[in-house]
């Protein structure tokens, strides 16, 4: 016999899990004193949103599950925009919160919160354990709910006294759940009337999303484009699913996103969409997004197709599997029957692209934020993995860094959570030890989560944090600068920490760059430490905006370029 | 905008009702009514749902209703030959004058009067909803105290399960 927290801890282990991040509290010391024991490395954040996201950038850099702790009531609550944030961005999770006694329940007792309805609406599933002998069947299902189909976070919610009555541990050989079948393989009628479509097409383009990271379908698509010859333009979650250097690749579509993906999706004739859900930074107002262009549609959520844009061909299944499919059927079409029509398209892209890259005032005395992004991919060879924090400073590094692989880029796509690069990068480098781990932060994000110096420096983390200091939220500032008559309500950050003083009091290595020249320099030297996080401060221009620009609401065809 | 009848078969467990009205809140469908009960199976429930929206919005709750983990089972049962019902309790203001008009009017609509007093009666009838609405229409003159409604449930014609009819 086992207690509950005996058989929670071994479930963990029979799903592989090696990793998890938690912060403990008075009804979740029975599940402490039993993860005292165990070989599962804990890291303690030291707030639970920063624990949180530290499990999704894990999650986001691995390919595997995030798994987090927090206990009743305000631990649990404070787990709330994480799970939002997963849920949005369809990242695997598995959350668990502790809770009072059943007995309790329902009784506003100490550290009370109804979270399974609290979170009812961001989570892809959700488990109230009430009986000890269904831990192993409820952690089971929660891993294969949380990483198959669409992924997201499961929450598991966990009474004491469940936690502390026995039960004999049996690890489930399956799982069996009638009301969820996640389809895997697309109906290959529609793969060939997707094929058809594109064989024809004159002006095609590919739009794909982060449904090719979270799949991995990179190679699939690689092989799908170079056969067919269609240009690929990316969600911005979507970036890292197609090499950011090759030449079928346009850019990333959307407000801030390049000139030529814009006016790739604004008149083509033809759109095959993959693992994408068509969301309104992405397409702006509906009406100018590829009126004239039928559109096929890859997606294992069928939910997400034909929601917001109508489909033709709608194909329900797993990128990878879909292209793997489509890819056996490729050869029995001629990819060279609008051969000159084609080349007139891509041709026109490239022109465009020349016309209008992503571009900034490179002559300038002064850093420009996007410099210090553009060194930072340089000095680090295209490969580190990038987080970002949530504004412009988000904006530039999807700019401004081109992206090889999955799993490399990882930022709040749909929630726009501030406060999420910096724990995030310390999940993801936990999760990629070997690998350079970067978050470009904004003055006014990274103070949201700066608490998690301390994790960082306890554990030995060595990410970077490239800090675009223009003393604004210059985001808000852009706006307000755009939108609202240089009224700038509430973003001016001059009132802040002295970041290098502050990095230090935490243990961690700080640097201050305000000459360009130095730039460079600086970033070089913070890869020469492996033992702490290294903070750089960046005194970078107050003033820059982010172009290109399509205002919410707005077409493409009113998107605001950079003054020459 | 069209009426549409949802037939869902979900799993009997705690909180799948939040699950689906908080579906339908949180994204904006509405519920003209709901009723629930449990199957012969008693693990499963199955779930009536009359919402109002066009087909785009239809097929988003059906797809979005699909997602739900305890969901087993969502058929559009106003697509499919089907037989739909709701009970009604009406009281009606009736003196010694009117009740023979109200009694025949019932009988009419194969109601059943369930309770008399001096001023008013209590009417309980059963049916498809364009005859439940015809009914309270031709009550209106007369004045309706009050209505308590049950919610429309609904079968599939033949002798397959709803659940399982194309």
């Amino acid at each position: 016999m086992m207690t509950g927290a005996q058989i929670l801890i071994e479930s963990l282990k029979k799903e592989g899990v090696d990793l998890i991040f938690g912060y403990p509290g008075g009804v979740l010391l029975g599940v402490y004193d039993t993860i005292y024991d165990s070989d599962i490395t804990h890291i303690l954040p030291r707030h639970e949103q920063g624990g949180i996201h530290a499990a999704e950038g894990y999650a986001r850099a691995t390919g595997k599950v995030g798994v987090c702790f927090g206990t009743s009531g305000p631990g649990a609550t404070n787990l709330v925009t994480g799970i939002a944030n997963a849920h949005m961005d369809s990242i695997p999770l598995v959350v668990f919160t502790g809770q009072v006694a059943t007995s309790l329940i329902g009784g506003d007792a100490f550290q009370e919160a109804d979270i399974i309805g609290i979170t009812r609406p961001i989570v892809k599933h959700s488990y109230m354990l009430t009986n000890v002998e269904e831990t192993a069947s409820v952690i089971k299902e929660a891993f294969h709910i949380a990483r198959t189909g669409r992924p997201g976070p499961v929450v598991i919610d966990l009474p004491k006294d469940v936690m502390a009555a026995k039960a004999k541990f049996e690890w489930p050989e399956k799982v069996n759940l009638t009301g969820y079948n996640p389809t895997v393989k697309g109906h290959l009628g529609q793969i060939k009337k997707m094929l058809r479509l594109l064989e024809s097409a004159k002006k095609p383009v590919i739009y794909m999303g982060g449904g090719v990271v979270l799949s991995e379908a990179n190679e699939e698509l690689v092989k799908f484009s170079e056969i067919t010859g269609v240009p690929v333009v990316s969600s911005f979650l979507g970036l890292g699913g197609f090499p950011g250097t090759h030449e079928n690749f346009v850019g990333w579509l959307g407000m801030h996103g390049n000139y030529a993906s814009n006016m790739a999706v604004s008149d083509p004739d033809f759109i095959l969409a993959i693992g994408t859900r068509f969301s309104d930074r992405s397409t702006g107002r509906l009406d100018g997004f590829a009126p004239n262009a039928k559109i096929a549609h890859i997606d294992v959520d069928p939910a997400s197709i034909s929601k917001n844009v109508q489909i033709e061909v709608p194909i329900v299944g797993d990128c990878k599997a879909v292209l793997k499919q489509a890819l056996g059927e490729i050869d029995k079409f001629n990819w060279d029957k609008n051969a000159s029509a084609r080349k007139d398209w891509r041709d026109q892209i490239k022109a465009w692209d020349k016309e209008h890259p992503f571009d900034y005032d490179r002559t300038a005395d002064i850093i420009k934020p996007q410099y210090v992004v553009e060194t930072i991919y340089k000095v680090t060879e295209g490969d580190a993995i990038i987080c970002t924090e949530v504004g412009q400073n988000q904006m530039w590094a999807g700019q401004f860094y081109k992206f090889k692989r999955p799993h490399q880029f990882i930022s709040s796509g749909g929630l726009g959570t501030m406060g999420y690069g910096f724990p995030a990068a310390i999940g993801a480098k936990l999760g990629c030890p070997d690998k350079e781990v970067f978050d470009i932060a904004g003055d006014g994000s990274i103070l949201m989560n700066i608490q998690e110096l301390t994790t960082a420096v306890q554990n030995k983390v060595a990410v970077k944090v490239a800090i675009l200091n223009n003393r604004y939220l210059g985001m808000i500032r852009q706006w307000q600068n755009m939108f609202f008559n240089d009224r700038f309500s509430h973003c001016n950050l001059e009132c802040q920490p002295d970041f290098v003083k502050l990095a230090e009091a935490f243990g961690a290595v700080g640097m201050r760059i305000d000459r360009k020249e130095d730039v460079e320099n600086a970033v070089r030297e913070s890869l020469k430490i492996k033992d702490r996080p290294v903070f750089m401060d960046f005194t970078v221009d107050r003033n820059e905006n982010v172009f290109p620009m399509i205002p919410a609401g707005a077409s493409v065809s009113e998107m605001l370029l950079m003054k020459k | 905008m069209m009426r549409h009848t949802i037939s869902v078969l979900v799993e009997n467990k705690f909180g799948v009702l939040s699950r689906i009205s908080g579906l339908f809140s949180g994204r904006g469908y509405n519920i003209e009514s709901l009723s629930v009960n449990r199957t012969l199976d008693e693990n499963v429930s199955i779930m009536t749902i009359v919402t109002m929206g066009d087909d785009r919005v239809v097929e988003q709750i059906i797809k979005q209703l699909r997602k739900l983990v305890n969901v087993i089972r969502v058929r559009n049962v106003s697509e499919m030959d089907h037989i739909e019902r709701e009970m009604i309790l009406v009281k009606v203001h009736a003196t010694q004058r009117t009740r023979p008009d109200v009694f025949n009017i019932v009988s009419t609509f194969r109601g059943k009067t369930v309770d008399i007093t001096n001023e008013s009666v209590v009417i309980e009838l059963t049916g498809a909803n364009d005859k439940i609405l015809a009914f309270l229409n031709v009550m209106e003159p007369y004045g309706i105290i009050e209505v308590v409604r049950t919610g429309a449930i609904a079968i599939g014609r033949g002798s397959k399960m709803t659940s399982e009819m194309k």
